[in-house]
């Protein structure tokens, strides 16, 4: 296996969705390449940010709806 | 369940009720309730103020015509969201396209070996105080907006509105299959995008 497989392969080996054979090729490719180690380590981080964007507690106060907003959609539900 | 979760369920079902009895109050107490965390979801697809609100309004619009369709199998948050992302998805497709990025020119370089060119290089740690976080999520939902959009769209969808590969296909009109090679894709690539701001610096 060389690193463009291995790249090719990262998300069904950390999703887990691989057949044992390849996973283990994948395992061993990454004992041979710290490249590809910190590779699958970087794309990790990649996923871990975007999801903690969305449960982010210190983004913005989710419950703050704009007072202009509501009243525009009160206003084109009346007109609707 | 928890007792605060039955009063939530209770509370959720006399809102759907006063809403399929047409009552205003209830109009605005849905807006109050859900208003602030759709605009927060329809500002991650729309970066434009004026289009995020269009698209919350229309989202509304949409959910009191449909009331009578919920069934409250799913939560009506959960039923808003997909409405909302629906909605601004929309809105999108009205919105003219900027020049885009081409997917391949984010994605990493190999040489005719199956090495990578360009070695990937470690990222420092994460933030953990309340500014820095603020700096990397800014630039985070910055370089998603880079992604050609059929690919922002699906890591948008799968990554950070967490809905399965299913719920995106459908959504998208895509196979599951596309979902998955289209989410993969866009990783790579934001993950390029990033590297640059969160390499380790070394010495």
């Amino acid at each position: 296996m060389n690193c463009r497989e291995f790249v090719d392969f990262l998300m069904d080996y950390l999703d887990d969705t691989l057949p044992g054979r390849q996973r283990a090729a994948l395992a061993e490719h990454m004992d041979e390449c710290p490249d590809c180690e910190v590779y699958l380590e970087t794309y990790r981080e990649t996923v871990r940010l975007g999801r903690r964007i969305c449960r982010d507690p210190e983004g913005p106060v989710p419950e703050d709806v704009p007072e202009g907003l509501v009243e525009a959609i009160l206003a084109a539900r009346r007109a609707s | 369940m928890s007792d605060s979760g039955f009063e939530a369920d209770r509370d959720e079902a006399s809102l759907v009720a006063r809403l399929r009895a047409g009552e205003d109050a209830a109009f605005e107490e849905l807006v109050r309730r859900y208003g602030g965390r759709l605009l927060a979801v329809a500002r991650r697809f729309l970066p434009a103020e004026e289009d995020a609100r269009d698209a919350v309004q229309d989202a509304f619009l949409s959910a009191f015509r449909a009331i009578g369709r919920f069934e409250g199998q799913s939560r009506l948050s959960t039923w808003l969201h997909r409405i909302v992302v629906n909605a601004a998805l929309m809105k999108l497709r009205t919105r003219s396209r900027k020049p885009e990025a081409l997917i391949e020119d984010l994605l990493p370089g190999f040489l005719e070996d199956g090495h990578m060119a360009h070695p990937a290089v470690a990222w420092r740690k994460p933030a953990d105080d309340a500014v820095e976080w603020a700096q990397l999520r800014t630039l985070v939902l910055d370089n998603i907006h880079r992604l050609p959009e059929a690919y922002r769209n699906v890591l948008i969808l799968r990554d950070i509105e967490e809905l399965d590969t299913e719920e995106v296909a459908e959504i998208l009109g895509a196979s599951p299959n596309a979902v998955k090679t289209r989410l993969h894709r866009a990783r790579l690539a934001l993950r390029g995008l990033l590297e640059p701001h969160l390499r380790r610096e070394t010495a």
